[in-house]
């Protein structure tokens, strides 16, 4: 299951990834972060079992915690299922089954990159 | 003897509901099993179907007359300019033009869905003002039904085949073709393969001016051979025409490519009737029998350099082959929806409502699309690039190079290898900031090795635009084994720019 952390400014320098991995024992895979003075964004990827333990770590530490259940959002009026998203995709969230496209969850790291590539605009990330 | 039928014979069947028809999909394990000869006893048509962008695409359209009466010079139809220069109240909007107040978000394309879709339309347009046409200005909104005509002309669809894209650079694309990743990291592919209409019928048996097709949802025809029709390198193209108003939002869908722009994905398919065994083969085609070139989008030149030759059925299997790394592939135009395309076709033949026409004349099965004939060439990098460029060795101090940066004419210094090959680039500012910290060790320590360089033959406009993209000053020129042979700088092309165009 991957989780989303919204870091706020007064937190944004502290260790928190590792004293939620001593806390807890997870095996956290960081698959994603963007972190500046002001803030950060990081996706995780933590297994099943430790999730719900994980998320209330985080939280515990003022940290904002999304599931990512959803991989990205998709119009299905728009879609014509074409593929531009699939080869772009670095995580392998998209791909076809008998020419329709499918989406795995619990791959998406809320990039973005298949929201500038689809020529439909039919995908949306979960939280923007 | 072989086998044979006509196409009256064919549409009878149409007619009494007796007719036999498969989408080329279905065919080529048909004509396997039963032969040729059994295949045209079997099957009366094969449909094709493709959709994909097919940015060659737009509509005529006729508003009818305003009191007072305008001839129009200019015109925009939600703020996208429709070219206004066909008699009064006749326009022609392109696909691909941008809007002016969203830019490529939303263009020609979109409003033709939009219409098509039964949404209302914002005209504004300019007339000159004439003794017939007085009024100059006039402002409105239509719907579809309220126009008196609107035409689909596509001057280039339903392309044969089309080269697969990728990218050898090292900075993400954004094409026509989708986006490329840096490194190879991405194929892209577009058009149906096995259900490709020309590629059904490359020698125009059937295809000619004149055949009824499915075109956006509803009955069009076959104009003609479309523009850039090519069909001595198997790149043959369809010009067709339909009723706007017939059409379906389901098979006619706007789009916008990413720093590209707008375009329009259309559906398109034609009925091929087995006339004889020859047509039987020719609809027998598969995925593995179309190849198409790879081509390196990296190299922003009219002639790309071409890595491998490819088969629909490779590029479909989400793999292929570059430079021994399996490289991911996908397609933009929609496999599904040409499935939807040939089925929907199918449908309308089986049921009685769809008569195969006559050609008036094959499509020319000569000839191939030439390239530009370009009389007012920009120079290219060789005849502008400053010769007497200073290089340094690897090797050399810090100091040295600062000296030798003081005598020269440039603010850059190529650091080149034994060989004199381009290793790597210092500029004044990394000489003082490696003094300013005290370093002063050899340059191989400072310098930046991810060099961006022009060739000689290369238009000036692409070395201006790997300045720009990059946000940097100057280029070393590097002949074809990477040694340096010459600096170009943003003061060349500003002062060829101040003399060639007076403000």
């Amino acid at each position: 299951m991957k989780l989303m952390l919204r870091v706020a400014q007064g937190i944004v320098r502290k260790p928190l990834i590792a004293s939620v991995i001593l806390e807890t024992g997870a095996l956290i895979n960081i698959e994603r972060a963007s972190i500046d003075a002001v803030s950060g964004e990081i996706v995780l990827d933590v297994s099943d079992d430790k999730c719900r333990q994980v998320k209330d770590a985080f939280e515990r530490r003022g940290v904002d915690v999304v599931l990512l259940e959803i991989p990205v959002m998709r119009n299905e009026e728009e879609c014509v299922h074409c593929g531009a998203c699939i080869a772009i995709c670095p995580t392998g969230t998209f791909r076809f089954d008998d020419w329709k496209v499918v989406t795995d969850p619990g791959k998406c790291i809320q990039c973005g990159a298949c929201v500038t590539a689809c020529p439909h605009r039919a995908l949306q990330l979960v939280l923007r | 003897m072989e086998a044979e039928k006509s196409l009256s014979e064919i549409n009878e069947r149409i007619r009494d509901g007796s007719v036999r028809v498969v989408t080329a999909e279905e065919m080529p394990s048909i004509v396997e099993e039963l032969g040729p000869g059994g295949a045209v006893r079997e099957v009366d048509v094969v449909t094709t179907g493709t959709f994909g962008a097919m940015c060659s695409s737009g509509v005529f359209l006729n508003l009818g007359h305003s009191d007072p009466p305008i001839k129009i010079s200019r015109a925009w139809l939600n703020r996208v300019e429709a070219y206004g220069g066909v008699a009064a109240v006749d326009l022609f909007l392109g696909a691909t033009q941008p809007s002016e107040d969203k830019g490529i978000e939303y263009g020609g394309a979109h409003v033709i869905e939009d219409l098509v879709s039964g949404r209302a339309v914002d005209v504004m347009g300019e007339g000159v003002g004439t003794d017939c046409y007085p009024r100059l200005e006039i402002e409105t909104t239509l719907h579809l039904e309220d126009l008196n005509q609107a035409l689909m002309v596509n001057p280039r669809n339903a392309y044969q085949r089309y080269n697969a894209a990728t990218n050898s650079s090292d900075r993400t694309l954004h094409t026509y073709m989708g986006t490329l990743l840096p490194r190879f990291g991405n194929v892209h592919y577009s058009g149906a393969g096995v259900l490709n209409p020309i590629s059904n019928d490359p020698g125009f048996e059937y295809i000619g001016t004149g055949v009824r097709i499915f075109l956006g949802g509803a009955q069009g025809y076959i104009v003609g051979p479309g523009t850039q029709h090519s069909p001595e390198t198997g790149f043959a193209t369809l010009m067709v025409s339909g009723d706007l108003k017939r059409m379906s939002s389901e098979f006619l869908r706007a789009a916008t490519f990413t720093r590209y722009g707008p375009t329009l994905y259309v559906g398109v398919g034609v009925p091929i009737p087995i006339l004889n065994e020859r047509l039987a083969l020719s609809t027998a085609v598969r995925d593995r029998d179309i190849t198409v070139p790879i081509v390196d989008y990296g190299v922003q030149r009219r002639d790309r350099p071409v890595l491998r030759s490819v088969s629909y059925a490779e590029l479909r299997s989400g793999f292929v082959e570059i430079n021994g790394k399996e490289v991911p592939t996908a397609s933009l135009s929609s496999f599904h929806m040409a499935r939807r395309v040939a089925g929907t076709l199918k449908e309308w033949i089986e049921r009685g409502e769809f008569l195969l026409t006559e050609q008036a004349e094959p499509l020319p099965r000569s000839g191939v699309s030439r390239p530009m004939k370009q009389t007012k060439e920009l120079p290219y990098v060789g005849d502008v690039m400053n010769r007497d460029v200073v290089t340094v060795g690897e090797n050399i101090s810090v100091p040295e190079a600062a000296r030798v940066i003081v005598g020269s004419r440039f603010d850059h210094l190529p650091v080149v290898s034994d060989e004199g090959k381009l290793m790597g680039i210092i500029t004044t500012w990394d000489i003082s900031k490696a003094v300013a910290n005290g370093n002063i060790s050899r340059v191989s320590e400072i310098m930046t090795r991810r060099v961006y360089s022009a060739t000689p033959d290369e238009p000036i406009e692409l070395a201006a635009r790997t300045m720009d993209i990059h946000s940097i000053s100057a280029l070393p020129v590097v002949d074809k084994d990477n040694r340096v042979i010459g600096m170009i700088t943003s003061n060349d092309l500003s002062r060829l720019f101040a003399g060639r165009r007076p403000r």
